[in-house]
């Protein structure tokens, strides 16, 4: 009888249940400050890169003229940007599988040892935190033209000595190496974990079915069941690969005459060196949309990844 | 597995995985031998056509003194340190009230907040970085402490990462604080934040590395020679003091990386966690 | 199709711990052999060391007379459901149970992924395995689901398909980890039938493992109970009720678990027991089963007072937990519905049998009473 009166009593005349409401005044002062630094940090400065991708600002200047779409346009036929838009995949294509490859080798090998996985964990994971710069110039010198270690050992073995570096064909691909040293043990990490959320009783019972050849485990257990994790660590690494500057910057300058010359090296030239703002605001329109797409694959993985 | 380990497989195995493993580990540490080793040598001993293990002439810490005295790498040591404390404390205080909110609290706006975030997320510093160039210009805080550190004030993947770790902490015990009388940001902070320490140190070695190594930034706002960061010291030095004194080069690089590489030997749990934080997310 | 299975004195030590010590047992051809006991026996292991996927430190395992002890998993033509099923998440629920046959009747470059499927010459013996996988999917009613995958389905239809995977090539043992400790009560109850079931159907020798007495009593010919890394002993769930060899056996078998008195209490309890202790030469140990006390109002012979703690009406029969007035040892009686009304704080006398006894020595040990001395002997001293 007692609820039924309750039930039927204005809302109004209810008591306030202050226990079980929280101060929602708290909540906002606590997120205040990161959402002005959003604001501030991220989104403001992005939609001013946006609009300015629309003029033909110069820093310095004073004026800004607005062209509509004529930054982009040009882009399509500016020859440097595109050379750097396909050094840049190119890249991608040479970092990518190599350190793929080469991580999901280590996590696999050191996976199966009965001893020392510690130490060679440790071992290559080692690149992945030392100071990008100050490696790359010691690889600088490893593969130097003609003192470098690496030209000494080809000169040992009667090969012909190569200046990586100073080779138009060569230089991505010497700069790839770089970024394969330094991304394999990260990888490795990655895939590691992936390793161990593989269910023992699952090689049992791939033992019982008669998988005991390795290559049969590797391929109807071990990979299938890395796939997220193989998924996740691609688009990682595409991304890592994609963002490179630094060893460009520090090794190569783009060059030899343009052959190293990728996206963000571009871009920072066109910005920060020629202080040409609003075609640099439109390659980073570019770079930016690019990254979006990954970020959406990268999303994706990660609900597919639910289900197993 | 355990098949793999019985006693009538395990050995052939076992042996080519050192073998396959050994030589890896000698091309991965091949650099780092070359970084120390040319470190301690003579500049003339790079120019002879042959290859020593050794150095023919030991120059010992003949170059790291060299390096310490003549040029400015404790200034770009003291700049590091200074950059990334700055960085991650500012990172710190803001990320977790606003974690903590998304993760513990109803708020009108809370999705929309935290798909901002998930945004944010997403967008490396280059995309910001002409607009953050201009406003700081403007600011007449250029060439600045301020300037280096300003854009990453702000953590999108600490309040994500902070986000999930407190989501798992137990409401019980947030409601049995509240009954005793605890403020709200007191139990954040002693309460919650305590607890999570694991999390934040995995996110403070992230960040440090982020940061100690990062080039982009530095190259940008930074003019002077008293305000450059570690990497960017370092190209600079390679640019004037040129490419004849390697010795002295690489007993630079060998200071200005040793903070983090020892860092990383002697915690290397933590440093392959926070590290791989970032892809684990 | 079916095959013995010999084990003898087999050891596993992992490092210094021993998880086995010299298990010995031998399974016939066609029999539900279960090994059960407390977790950490080492009934896992053993049932892991037939399989092939760990070796045993010393002794030998023979399957249809053969020593296996030098084969891989494959090659001792045995099959193997696990507690958690060990279904392969990215297969099909046929696929998963075609990987046992793919494995064996195909070569090498047909199993590879995708490029595999262009494999010529092979397309007769791929018809064959969708047509076994096909009668196993049936045998265990999961014929609609061979398209699905383990993610989707329930936790009953994966124990399905791992017993479809383990049937599909008829192996000569079936060997099964736990295989229902996953799964909730009802099932558990549903699938223990359908086991046996499948058991009579294929004639092949099982061997179970399991933590559950009830599971063990009710699905096996035979169960070898185990202890710290040993075979305590093996015999028909019948026989382990009624003629338990060991008092951890006694103990671990039924339920409600059974009476242990020492010999002493039972005499400082009524000294009517005084003459047939004296002729329980060496025992230790009283045991007896709950339905072998009744609750008696007056005492015409062999009783022990006791004061009543608790009554459970379990509907079908009643359970009273009484504790002993000299001593305070717990007894526990199971009565026929109605038998007496009884509240906790009464007191009763627990009427026992003397032929109900099982004795134990000191070490725990079954004495039989049949190598006893005939009354009378030393009665008179």
């Amino acid at each position: 009888m007692a609820d039924i009166v309750l039930t039927e009593a204005p809302a109004a005349a209810r008591p306030r249940r202050l226990g079980a409401v929280l101060p929602v005044r708290v909540a906002y002062a606590m997120a205040a400050p990161a959402v002005a630094l959003m604001v501030l940090t991220v989104l403001a400065p992005l939609a001013v890169m946006l609009a300015m991708s629309f003029t033909g600002y110069r820093f310095g200047e004073d004026a800004v003229p607005f062209v509509g779409l004529d930054n982009y346009l040009q882009l399509l036929n500016d020859r440097t940007f595109r050379r750097a838009l396909f050094n840049t995949f190119a890249y991608v294509a040479m970092v990518v599988p190599g350190s793929v490859i080469l991580g999901l080798l280590l996590a696999v090998l050191i996976d199966g040892l009965n001893h020392g996985s510690r130490v060679y964990r440790l071992v290559f994971f080692l690149p992945v935190t030392a100071t990008v710069v100050a490696m790359a110039m010691v690889w600088k010198y490893l593969l130097h033209g003609t003192i470098g270690p690496f030209n000494l050992l080809l000169v040992a073995l009667g090969l012909p000595a190569i200046d990586v570096f100073g080779d138009r064909s060569l230089a991505l691909a010497g700069l790839a190496v770089i970024n394969i040293w330094s991304l394999a043990g990260f990888n490795m990490v990655l895939f590691s974990a992936g390793l161990t959320a593989v269910p023992q009783d699952l090689y049992d019972a791939a033992a019982i079915d008669g998988m005991d050849d390795k290559l049969d485990r590797f391929f109807s257990v071990t990979l299938p069941l890395l796939g997220p994790t193989m998924m996740f660590v691609l688009v990682t690494s595409t991304i890592t690969a994609f963002k490179v500057f630094d060893t460009v910057a520090v090794i190569t300058r783009g060059g030899p005459r343009g052959a190293s010359d990728v996206l963000l090296y571009t871009t920072y030239l066109e910005g920060f060196s020629y202080f040409r703002m609003g075609s640099a605001a439109a390659m980073t329109t570019v770079f930016l949309a690019i990254m979006l797409v990954f970020a959406w694959v990268q999303a994706r993985v990660l609900d597919r990844r639910v289900h197993y | 597995m355990s098949a793999l380990r019985s006693p009538y497989r395990f050995r052939p195995g076992q042996l080519l995985a050192h073998l396959v493993l050994l030589f890896l580990a000698f091309l991965f540490l091949f650099p780092f031998y070359v970084l120390l080793v040319t470190s301690v040598r003579t500049p003339q001993e790079l120019f002879t056509p042959d290859f020593h293990w050794l150095p023919v002439e030991f120059t010992g810490l003949r170059y790291y003194i060299q390096s310490v005295t003549h040029s400015p790498v404790l200034t770009f040591m003291k700049n590091g340190v200074v950059v990334c404390a700055g960085i991650l404390i500012v990172q710190l205080l803001t990320a977790i009230p606003c974690a903590y909110a998304l993760a513990k609290y109803e708020f009108r706006g809370r999705d929309l907040l935290f798909a901002t975030v998930l945004f944010c997320l997403t967008v490396p510093i280059q995309a910001p970085a002409l607009p953050l160039y201009l406003g700081l210009n403007a600011m007449g805080a250029l060439d600045s402490y301020f300037a280096m550190m300003a854009p990453f004030f702000l953590s999108v993947f600490a309040i994500f990462l902070f986000r999930q770790t407190f989501k798992s902490y137990p409401d019980e015990i947030i409601q049995a604080a509240r009954l005793d009388g605890m403020s709200e940001s007191a139990i954040l902070w002693t309460i919650v934040v305590p607890a999570s320490l694991p999390a934040i140190a995995a996110f403070a070695v992230f960040s440090v590395t982020a940061h100690w190594n990062d080039l982009y930034w530095p190259l940008i706002v930074v003019r002077s020679n008293e305000l450059m960061t570690p990497p960017l010291g370092l190209a600079y030095f390679t640019d004037v003091e040129s490419g004849e004194n390697y010795g002295a080069l690489m007993a630079t690089a060998a200071i200005l990386t040793a903070p983090l590489m020892l860092g990383f030997l002697m915690a290397q749990r933590h440093f392959i966690r926070g590290i791989t934080t970032m892809g684990l997310k | 199709m079916s095959a013995a299975v010999e084990i003898t004195a087999i050891e596993k030590r992992y490092g210094d711990t021993v998880s086995l010590r010299s298990a010995s047992l031998s399974v016939r051809p066609g029999e539900f052999m279960t090994l059960v006991g407390p977790s950490g026996c080492g009934k896992s292991t053993l049932l892991r060391i037939i399989a092939g996927l760990a070796p045993q430190t010393s002794g030998e395992i023979a399957i249809g007379g053969e020593p296996v002890d030098h084969l891989p998993p494959k090659a001792r033509d045995v099959a193997m459901v696990f507690q958690s099923y060990a279904l392969y998440p990215h297969m099909t629920v046929a696929e998963n149970i075609a990987t046992p046959l793919r494995m064996r009747e195909l070569p090498r470059g047909a199993r590879l992924p995708l490029i595999g499927r262009l494999w010529p010459g092979v397309g007769e013996r791929r018809a064959r395995i969708r047509e076994a996988v096909g009668r196993a999917a049936a045998m265990v009613e999961i014929d609609g689901l061979l398209a699905r995958r383990p993610a989707t389905l329930s936790g009953g239809q994966r124990q399905r398909v791992a017993l479809a995977r383990a049937i599909v090539r008829h192996p000569r043992v079936f060997l099964m980890d736990e295989p229902l400790s996953n799964l909730d009560a009802r099932l558990r109850v549903a699938m223990r039938g359908e086991i046996t079931a499948l058991h009579r159907k294929l004639g092949a020798t099982f061997i179970y493992v399991t933590h559950d007495q009830v599971e063990a009593m009710t699905m096996s010919s035979r169960v070898a109970v185990m202890m710290d890394g040993g075979i305590v002993q093996c015999a028909s769930p019948a026989e382990l009720y009624a003629d338990p060899r060991d008092l951890r056996v006694a103990r671990f078998i039924g339920s409600p678990e059974i009476n242990v008195l020492p010999i002493d209490a039972l005499v400082a309890a009524n000294v009517g027991f005084a003459p047939l202790a004296a002729e329980w030469k060496g025992a230790a140990h009283a045991a007896f089963r709950p339905e072998a006390l009744s609750l008696v109002a007056d005492a015409p012979g062999l009783a022990v007072a006791c004061r009543v703690e608790r009554v459970e009406g379990l509907g079908h029969e009643t359970l009273v937990f009484l504790r002993t007035e000299a001593g305070g040892h717990p007894l526990t009686a199971r009565l026929p519905v109605g038998a007496f009304a009884l509240f906790s704080g009464d007191s009763a006398l627990a009427h026992l049998t003397p032929d109900d006894v099982l004795l134990f020595d000191g070490a725990g040990q079954r004495l039989d009473r049949r190598h006893v001395t005939p009354t009378g002997g030393y009665a008179h001293g």
